[in-house]
């Protein structure tokens, strides 16, 4: 699908009335106290992007940004306050992994334990690679007529 | 051969990641808690029942307690709750209770007073958490909860979800027992 025809059924999905609806409810932080809390911009600015990298664990797909849980408000609520008193960005997330251990972070710090999970995506790639390459130099060493 | 044995490999290593990862009794959403361990967090809240007195797990160091996390509004914790009040009647170690106040005071404790009276109160002592400050700092995150404390004051087992008395009774009172009892 070219760009042109992509832009088209965007626009068309948009004009139905199913998905306008969906598209027009205002987005959801605005409901949530994310926005405008923090009197300095520089604090705030730190609230939003440390609020996005925890774990509401009560739905625990969800950030403590995007969430409305009762949890999650209190969570953002502790992760002002402690802005608010000067506290750096790693004492709020030790604070947060020494109560809810690692797992509420979006992105585990690369420890011993994570390397795992970190390097996994590059030994796939390296693995799929090499398969690709000696799949391919295998079928250019083959006659070109059957 | 290894055209053979390669993807022979690859589907017993799936076999076995598989078998871990759909095991039907493992609760996905159960997390280990880093507590465990750990010194249990200290708290000093006011009484469910009597708002003028405090309710603190710093006297209990020394013996075997019971720390359990709920509120009113949370279902799970009107499922176990029979199950609470017939381990209070055991006697074997004080249960505390903390009301978790998700409404930050708007009449959760009337609620948690009524729900004691009407369903019993299976709590040597219930605080009051207020504003939700002491369940974050004993990394709570769905009630009810269920804590194991040791002589020593440090948390030994966390139990997520409703207490029942084979839970009780297979992963609490060994615990207790080995952990030296309160009495």
């Amino acid at each position: 699908m070219n760009r042109g025809s992509f832009a088209g059924v965007l626009t068309l999905a948009l004009a139905l009335p199913g998905f306008g609806g969906a598209f027009a409810e205002p987005p959801a932080a605005d409901a949530l106290d994310i926005h405008g809390q923090l009197a300095s911009p520089e604090l705030q600015v730190r609230f939003e992007r440390i609020a996005k990298e925890l774990r509401c664990l009560v739905c625990q797909n969800e950030s403590i940004a995007d969430s409305n849980a009762d949890l999650a408000r209190d969570l953002r609520r502790q992760v002002r306050e402690m802005l608010i008193a000067g506290k750096s960005d790693d004492a709020i997330f030790t604070f947060m992994t020494d109560r809810y251990g690692e797992f509420v972070r979006f992105a585990p710090p690369l420890t011993p334990k994570t390397a795992f999970i970190w390097g996994a995506p590059f030994v796939m790639l390296l693995l799929g690679g090499t398969i690709v390459y000696r799949v391919v130099r295998q079928r250019s060493r083959m006659p070109l007529d059957e | 051969m290894w055209k053979f044995l390669l993807p022979f490999a690859a589907f017993v290593a799936l076999v076995v990641l598989f078998a871990f990862g759909l095991n039907p009794k493992r609760d996905i959403h159960a997390l280990p808690s880093p507590l465990i361990g750990k010194p249990a967090p200290e708290f000093a809240l006011t009484d469910v029942l009597n708002p003028s007195a405090v309710v603190s797990n710093t006297s209990l160091k020394g013996q075997v307690y019971v720390v359990n996390v709920w509120g009113t509004w949370c279902a799970e914790c009107r499922v176990e709750h029979p199950a609470l009040l017939a381990i209070a009647e055991q006697h074997v170690v004080p249960v505390i209770g903390i009301d978790w106040s998700i409404d930050h005071g708007l009449g959760e404790r009337d609620k948690a007073q009524q729900w004691l009276e009407r369903l019993g109160n299976p709590y040597a002592q219930v605080a009051f958490d207020k504003e939700g400050r002491t369940v974050i700092d004993w990394g709570v995150y769905a009630a009810p909860e269920t804590f194991l404390v040791d002589r020593q004051g440090n948390v030994i087992f966390k139990h997520i979800s409703a207490l029942t008395q084979e839970v009780w009774e297979k992963e609490f009172l060994p615990r207790i027992a080995a952990a030296g009892k309160g009495t």
